[in-house]
């Protein structure tokens, strides 16, 4: 097998914009590996619109909005291979992969780029009594069903979790002819975004239960019913709040998980919070010439965001392998924290001279705030206060910070992120 | 006319089948399930148990002592994994040691061998995560950890290439024995005629006994709930860690899997359903409190998933097995409990030993007791695995991300003897869907290879046979071929 310089582990979103940018940063050497038949990763079975405001200032739907980057990299002449599952990423990058055409085969990369996007959290993790009959899905291997192959998983819809693709899904199988009874959130508020529980929910009379969740599963063979209960403010079910809803199908939208079963046997850093990789200003992991953008690093709310991520990271993995990078220097790293209700910042660490002009601090935060403020501090002096109507953990919060404001900061050690309520 | 009807295709009724495979005769196993392996043999601890805990001089102990000693050859022989982890009964408190030693001298009565008692120091150096406040444990080198499904599954497809018939979805509803002493069996797929019936019919086996022989037999349903954790946590603890045995049985273990998995449970709760195996929130809180008595930081954020299985559950806590006075031909392989699963081979065994003599059956030539597991190209070297993908691209294309499963390995588990049918058959051959996503990432693609596979609708493919389909049909505009 030809090695490469640049391996892109997934060709999703992530891994597009992180193969163009390496391209145009001036590496030639960009292979992206997919493990699907086609290009453009979960946005394929995203078949709704509102894809691609910031971006392109247009609403696309999913399959738009990738075809848009694999147009470039078809154009720009980028490799890939698809049908295409990497199986190992050695500590000294290289990619072991697997497809039916080449077998078993290893690229010695001199830089990865982490894209393999995220997983949905299954019934099983969620400890949901009952039994376990078919008609538990979760919302996106239903999406899949729907979008892509073109089956029905199901008529009378429950759904549990109110995270973006549980309220796409609830529009989507009305569409379908499917009935959806309510969409059940075990916390008092949503886990996805405004828009979408006014879109997807409140346009098509689907009730959104919050501070509810599901307590029991009946059905030997296939779903027959599931019972909700009104949790208290520890999340337990409230006993005597029961009702039991008659359906076929359960569909679960409770959270995703950043897929980092390759990066971890890599023995790259994780994140407690995020589940994904600790990155500096570079989107470089704790492994040299590892990074790591999109889901995989921390779970996203709109694509453009991923896109822009990744833009940078495919740009530093190019400067890396050009050897335009000067080596980190622990003595010259300053730690960005999260507290006060900010959960996590990607990055987790920055090194003043190998940044741009300008800083950008991602965030979410574990409560809904209303009138609060997000403050930055650098060392002690508070630099930005910037008051916001709602802050809420389905959506994903930024600051913006100059690299003279940094540098300007002699001495500076830790720049915090925090919500205040003044 | 059959000459033997086996009723029930779990663990034991697959082991008897493939003792009696070895002989000359006509031997049917009925199943009401789509697959081997679907009632108590599918939930369990999957413990290949020493025998130190049953009763000294019983059927039970003598079963799982045998039972214990035939697995190495039997694992060998069909081609599957297992491994003697060892095991300890673990005390938090000197009280407990008196009831530690007599647990110790009554293995050795039953013929457990290794048994012995380690203290404080050696025992959190062999298990560093037990509770701090593990005092000593009986220690047991012979116990072991194996798979069910592999296990049983093995048997049956030993037996079926060796002649043996097997009938799925086909429930027994009536048993009748005619003048001439042939049973005639009602079922769900029509009459059957047979010299012999062996009831293996797990929690059902009472029900079947009791409409034959005046000398009932009763049976509780005793429910227990699981959690499985993510290989993650899979080495948290490397042998198996009971707590004291009591009269509801051997308590809530932590064990590894034979599959890297970490597992913990059971509970034993009596209920009065024999199909109800729904866990419940009280149940899984019960598990958690228990296993954390003995292992400390016991990671149960890593749950993948929670199950429940039932045990049959004889009032005498005794092996049924044999003829009963009153009813000859029939055959009771009764209240096969926890240690059901380390007996089986024993109790095939055992049976097959009983009907050779009450038929004088003739070993036919040519029996073959070997079995070659679905092949795994996992862990061969890189040549060889290319050499196998060259010649079956199927091997090139993973399907279940999670246990890396390839294409190859889920069409060969359909296409062998007794194979795969449904998502559960295929996840029991071969590990597609039993990561920790749960099948959410392959189900689609399985789908997709039983319905090209066995030519079946994809509105009738389903998750575990009879009414548990996964799809009712296509979308709207341009669905999907269903057929």
């Amino acid at each position: 097998m030809k090695d490469y310089e640049i391996v892109i582990v997934g060709g999703g979103p992530a891994g597009l914009a992180a193969a163009l940018s390496a391209k145009e940063a001036g590496c030639d050497s960009v292979v992206i590996l997919e493990r699907d038949s086609v290009l453009g990763g979960i946005l394929n079975q995203c078949i709704h619109n509102g894809f691609g405001l910031h971006t392109f200032k247009e609403e696309l739907t999913g399959p738009e909005y990738a075809a848009r980057y694999i147009d470039r990299v078809l154009e720009a002449g980028i490799d890939y291979k698809t049908d295409t599952m990497v199986m190992d990423i050695a500590p000294d990058k290289t990619v072991t992969a697997m497809n039916r055409t080449d077998g078993m085969f290893t690229i010695h990369a001199k830089a990865v780029v982490l894209a393999m996007g995220c997983r949905e959290r299954p019934r099983g993790a969620l400890n949901i009594p009952g039994y376990r009959p078919a008609g538990i899905y979760s919302a996106g291997t239903a999406q899949r069903l729907v979008n892509i192959e073109g089956f029905m998983p199901g008529r009378e819809v429950v759904i549990l979790g109110s995270g973006d693709i549980g309220l796409i899904m609830a529009r989507r199988m009305t569409f379908e002819g499917a009935h959806v009874q309510c969409v059940a959130e075990l916390m008092p508020y949503s886990g996805g975004l405004k828009r979408n529980i006014v879109q997807c929910l409140n346009d098509y009379d689907i009730p959104l239960l919050l501070s509810h969740t599901v307590v029991d599963i009946d059905g030997k063979d296939r779903v027959r019913g599931v019972t909700i209960a009104e949790v208290d403010e520890k999340n337990k079910p409230i006993p005597g709040t029961e009702v039991c809803y008659p359906c076929d199908t359960l569909l679960l939208s409770t959270g995703l998980i950043p897929e980092n079963e390759l990066s971890r046997e890599a023995g790259v850093e994780m994140h407690p919070v995020t589940g994904g990789p600790t990155v500096n200003e570079s989107f470089e992991t704790s492994l040299e010439g590892v990074f790591a953008c999109g889901n995989v690093l921390h779970v996203h709310d709109l694509v453009d965001y991923v896109s822009e991520e990744a833009v940078r990271a495919g740009a530093h993995a190019a400067a890396y392998c050009l050897g335009n990078v000067r080596a980190s220097r622990k003595e010259d790293t300053i730690t960005v924290r999260a507290t006060g209700g900010a959960r996590y910042t990607v990055p987790s660490t920055v090194q003043c001279d190998r940044l741009g002009d300008l800083l950008t601090i991602r965030f979410r935060v574990g409560a809904v705030y209303k009138d609060a403020y997000v403050s930055v501090y650098l060392g002690d002096e508070r630099v930005t206060h910037l008051k916001k109507r709602v802050i809420a953990p389905g959506e994903m919060e930024q600051v913006i910070l100059k690299k003279e404001q940094l540098t300007a900061h002699e001495g500076l050690k830790e720049i915090t992120v925090t919500i205040e309520n003044e | 006319m059959y000459d033997i009807v086996v009723i029930g295709a779990g663990v034991s009724g697959c082991a008897i089948a493939r003792e009696l495979s070895r002989y000359d005769a006509s031997v049917l196993v009925v199943d009401r399930e789509e697959d081997v392996c679907c009632g108590t043999s599918k939930a369990n601890s999957a413990i290949v148990h020493a025998g130190f805990d049953a009763a000294e001089g019983s059927l039970m102990a003598q079963m799982n002592v045998r039972g214990n000693r035939m697995m190495d050859d039997l694992a060998r022989d069909l081609d599957i994994p297992f491994k003697r982890n060892g095991a300890f009964v673990v005390c938090i408190d000197e009280t407990q040691r008196d009831g530690l030693n007599a647990l110790l001298a009554r293995g050795e009565k039953n013929g457990v061998e290794g048994l012995r008692i380690v203290e404080k120091e050696e025992l959190h150096r062999m298990e560093p995560n037990l509770s701090d406040d593990a005092v000593c444990a009986l220690y047991a080198p012979s116990s072991g950890i194996i798979c069910p499904f592999r296990l049983t599954i093995a048997m049956a497809e030993c037996a079926a290439q060796n002649g043996v018939e097997f009938r799925f979805n086909t429930r027994v509803d009536a048993l009748l024995r005619n003048a001439e002493g042939n049973w005639h069996l009602t079922t769900s797929t029509g009459p059957i005629v047979t010299r012999y019936v062996i009831n293996a019919a797990g929690v059902y086996s009472a029900d079947f006994h009791n409409r034959v022989s005046t000398k009932q037999l009763h049976i509780v349903p005793r429910r227990g709930d699981y959690c499985l954790l993510d290989r993650e946590a899979g080495t948290h603890v490397s042998h198996t860690i009971f707590p004291q045995p009591t009269a509801m049985g051997k308590g809530i273990l932590v064990t590894p899997t034979i599959h890297g998995n970490l597992m913990v449970g059971p509970t034993a709760i009596d209920i009065d359903n024999l199909e109800a195996t729904a866990t419940t929130a009280e149940g899984i809180d019960t598990l958690i409190a228990g296993a954390s008595a003995y292992v400390k930081d016991l990671p149960i954020r890593k749950v993948i998933t929670s199950f429940a299985g039932l045990r049959a559950h004889e009032d005498g806590h005794e092996f049924v097995l044999g003829e009963p006075e009153d009813a000859p031909h029939f055959i009771d392989c009764a209240g096969i409990e926890s240690p059901g699963l380390t007996s089986a081979p024993a109790i095939g065994e055992y049976i097959g030993n009983l009907m050779k003599e009450k038929m004088s059956l003739r070993e036919k030539s040519g029996w073959n007791g070997i079995r070659k597991d679905v092949l795994k190209p996992v862990g061969i070297d890189i040549e060889k695995r290319n050499a196998l993908i060259k010649e079956n691209p199927a091997y090139g294309t993973i399907i279940c991300r999670c246990e890396t499963i390839s294409e190859g390995e889920i069409i060969d588990a359909i296409r062998r003897p007794l194979g795969a049918r449904s998502l559960d058959g295929i996840k029991r051959r071969t590990r597609a869907g039993m990561g920790r996503c749960q099948a959410g990432f392959c189900s689609p693609r399985v789908m997709e290879i039983l319905h090209r596979e066995l030519d079946l609708p994809m509105d009738e493919i389903t998750k575990s046979g009879r009414q548990s389909v996964m799809v009712f049909g296509q979308t709207k505009a341009g669905g999907g071929v269903i057929r």
